[in-house]
């Protein structure tokens, strides 16, 4: 029943988006427009979790159930209608965004208090919840282009949500341009993927490709195409190399939505496409090694840079871009089921991380600086204790959540047969645990460095109590992916509850290699010993003797720098893209293109127009008699020609 | 006996002068004179064409012709009595409202 309904988990958060954008001006109270914007989202939540008990009830071959609501467009084969897909992976993804989403709009109440926008906030927020259902939900490829498309469009609009503020060398709206032409980038690798499958399988239904995809062999080259253009959009959308640039700016937007787009949505997206697609990409080898090589260079790059960020926010947005490098490292060595465990995990704890950074950087009054904090413990506990449970859940520290789904996309990756991909993994992790907790020592421990007269205070419940649910579900949230080794070949209720949706996968997955339980285990306990040793030594450089790292940084100096300044990418970006084509459309675009042709031949058009009426004009002089001599010498010329012939 | 081509001469005389005179005249008393010079000149051809003819039909138009005429020059008159109370002058130079 409810997953029949499951349209209205979609369509409530637009409802909220419409009463806030329109009446939300007029409401005065920030509480009643607080809990249009988080009911919406709760009311999603709640038809989503009860079709998900509802699907968990049925037998697990009529697990997938597709609710068309009408036929969107019919084009000669084209058929594409406006439906949603209800399965296992679709319920989770929904249940992690409109559950962590609704958290996150409910801390918002608190975090916006006071903003002139606050109403606007809630909208943009409601409407990108409604966007990214329509994403997860899609039972199509052309709707989940709109979700797509959709959350692009949002966060855009809640990057720059500050449009008028001052954003590091820019303001936040260059910030929110920067998110929105990157990800343009990506979505045009999409597309052309989309119409390659169409041009293949001659249909853009998810259920209808991937069976063709399963069944009608495709030569190899067409796969690769089409999963590398999917692909393309999947780094613009989950920030990956080369496209993860936008990521750290989207920082400038308020902090919640920096949680929102970080942990829960948009980010994911990507992660979530290329599982949805996992059919396709299995079968196309190349695309999968590019993939985890991708996924594991771009965590690997992305973590060093956080191990020198000083702004609060940026070594959390580093981290997200590392984490997400770990899920498609997943991805690509085709353990689906544990990239979509670690999304799960990860929403918990970075939205924990962002949200519990908001909180202090609304205690500190704006200042994202750590080297300004430290000894926030005894004044804000709360945020204290929910930011360590999600630090330690991060950085793999067991039996909490990021510990299972990291260890499992490593042990994966070691599986697949690469140790390289292995080693490199895991120093990854190693860095992870270190930066967040070099952020968290700087944060809430030692010394204060920061003035008495800033009288800081713990955030108010509104904003702690989703801390505390979150820290819940860090710590709690792993034990039901428990690998294996722990509960028996079928005691992991996560990946069986996916199993049908990655079965046809998986089953052409030929090259595993046969490993022991031991060796899985001795992995375990290496990664959890290296997560432990980082934080002692973070603790160590960062609490008791700074010397060491002093000392590091004097020593290599350029290495420093070339971290801090984030390996200058965006310099880069700057030099061989954005500069090239800013100096080709102010001289040639402009100024050639649009000033000298398109403009000159409206214009010119119109200006012909213009003297022509010019000169008809004086034949209408108004005087009778004028006419009358024009019909004469009508009529006398009709007369000529007809005496002629 | 004159024939027929003499009264169709006049006729397209006079027609020729009424049309010059509608064109050229600045009057517009004159202007309409003219007209009515042009409709007596097509009542001549009507008259001439019937009796060489034998056919009454012709002379029953001149009535018609006749009667539109009077009905017009009424109205005409009627018209630029208007102007003028408006525009102090039938002078049809400085009458150029016929555009929009």
């Amino acid at each position: 029943m409810f997953t029949n309904l499951i349209y209205l988990a979609v369509f409530f958060p637009l409802i909220g988006f419409i009463l806030n954008s329109f009446l939300g001006r007029k409401i005065k109270s920030e509480k009643v427009v607080g809990i249009i914007g988080s009911g919406a989202v709760g009311l999603a939540f709640l038809i989503s979790a009860f079709s998900f008990f509802e699907v968990l009830a049925l037998p697990v071959d009529e697990r997938t159930i597709i609710v068309t609501l009408f036929q969107w467009m019919k084009v000669a084969n084209l058929d594409i209608s406006f439906g949603y897909q209800v399965d296992p992976l679709s319920l989770v993804m929904s249940l992690i965004v409109t559950g962590v989403g609704l958290l996150i709009h409910v801390y918002s109440i608190g975090y916006m208090h006071g903003d002139k926008g606050f109403a606007r906030f809630f909208a943009y927020l409601n409407l990108f919840i409604f966007m990214m259902m329509n994403l997860i939900l899609a039972d199509n490829f052309v709707l989940l282009f709109l979700g797509w498309e959709g959350v692009g469009l949002c966060s855009y609009l809640l990057i720059g949500f500050w449009y008028d503020r001052k954003f590091e060398k820019s303001t936040t709206a260059d910030a929110a341009k920067k998110a929105f032409i990157v990800n343009r980038i990506g979505d045009f690798g999409f597309l052309l993927g989309m119409f390659l499958i169409y041009m293949t399988y001659g249909s853009l239904k998810f259920s209808e490709v991937f069976l063709f995809a399963d069944k009608i062999p495709v030569p190899e080259i067409t796969l690769t195409l089409i999963t590398l253009f999917l692909f393309i959009g999947a780094t613009g959308k989950s920030a990956q190399i080369p496209l993860f640039v936008w990521l750290p700016d989207a920082m400038a937007g308020p902090t919640p939505v920096s949680a929102l787009i970080h942990a829960a949505t948009m980010v994911t997206a990507g992660v979530y496409m290329v599982s949805r697609c996992s059919i396709l990409f299995i079968q196309a080898e190349t695309t999968m090694m590019i993939i985890a090589v991708i996924g594991l260079a771009t965590a690997f790059i992305a973590a060093t840079i956080g191990l020198v960020q000083n702004d609060i926010k940026k070594v959390l947005a580093y981290s997200t871009v590392s984490q997400l490098g770990f899920m498609f490292l997943a991805l690509g060595v085709g353990a689906f089921t544990a990239g979509i465990f670690h999304l799960m995990t990860h929403a918990f704890f970075k939205a924990l991380l962002f949200l519990g950074a908001g909180s202090v950087i609304h205690a500190m009054h704006d200042e994202q600086d750590i080297r300004k904090m430290g000894g926030l413990k005894s004044i804000m506990p709360k945020t204290y204790w929910t930011f360590l449970a999600a630090a330690l859940a991060i950085s793999g520290i067991p039996p909490l959540s990021g510990f299972f789904s990291k260890d499992e996309i490593l042990w994966k990756s070691f599986a697949d047969g690469s140790s390289i991909l292995y080693v490199i993994a895991i120093t990854t992790a190693m860095m992870t645990a270190f930066y967040i907790f070099r952020l968290f020592f700087l944060t809430f421990e030692g010394k204060r460095r920061w003035s008495e007269q800033l009288h800081l205070h713990e955030s108010p419940s509104v904003m702690t109590v989703p801390l505390i649910i979150l820290g819940v579900l860090s710590v709690i949230g792993g034990l039901i992916g428990m690998p294996a080794l722990f509960v028996g070949e079928n005691g992991n209720l996560f990946a069986s509850w996916l199993a049908p949706v990655f079965q046809p996968a998986l089953s052409k997955i030929t090259h595993y290699g046969e490993h022991s339980h031991t060796t899985e285990f001795l992995l375990m306990i290496l990664s959890a010993g290296i997560a432990v040793v980082s934080i002692y030594l973070a603790r160590k450089f960062y609490l008791q003797n700074i010397r060491p790292i002093t000392s590091l940084v004097n020593n290599f100096t350029k290495l420093y720098k070339l971290l801090l300044n984030k390996y200058w990418i965006d310099e880069v970006y700057d030099l061989l893209v954005v500069n090239p084509i800013k100096t080709a459309s102010e001289k040639f675009l402009w100024k050639v293109n649009d000033v000298k042709i398109i403009d000159g031949f409206l214009n010119g058009t119109a200006a012909f127009f213009d003297s022509g009426s010019k000169f008809i004009r004086k034949i209408q002089n108004g005087v009778a008699q004028f006419y009358a001599l024009v019909m004469v010498f009508g009529i006398a010329i009709i007369l000529f020609i007809l005496f002629i012939f | 006996m004159i024939g027929i081509e003499f009264y169709l001469i006049v006729s397209a005389l006079m027609f020729c002068i009424g049309v010059v005179g509608v064109i050229t005249r600045r009057n517009a008393i004159i202007v309409f004179m003219s007209i009515e010079l042009m409709l007596n000149s097509v009542n001549l051809t009507f008259v001439t064409f019937s009796s060489f003819l034998g056919d009454s039909a012709g002379q029953i138009f001149v009535f018609f012709v006749m009667t539109v005429a009077a009905a017009e020059a009424a109205v005409g008159l009627a018209i630029i009595i208007a102007i003028f109370r408006n525009k102090l002058t039938v002078n049809l130079d400085e009458i150029n409202i016929l555009k929009w």
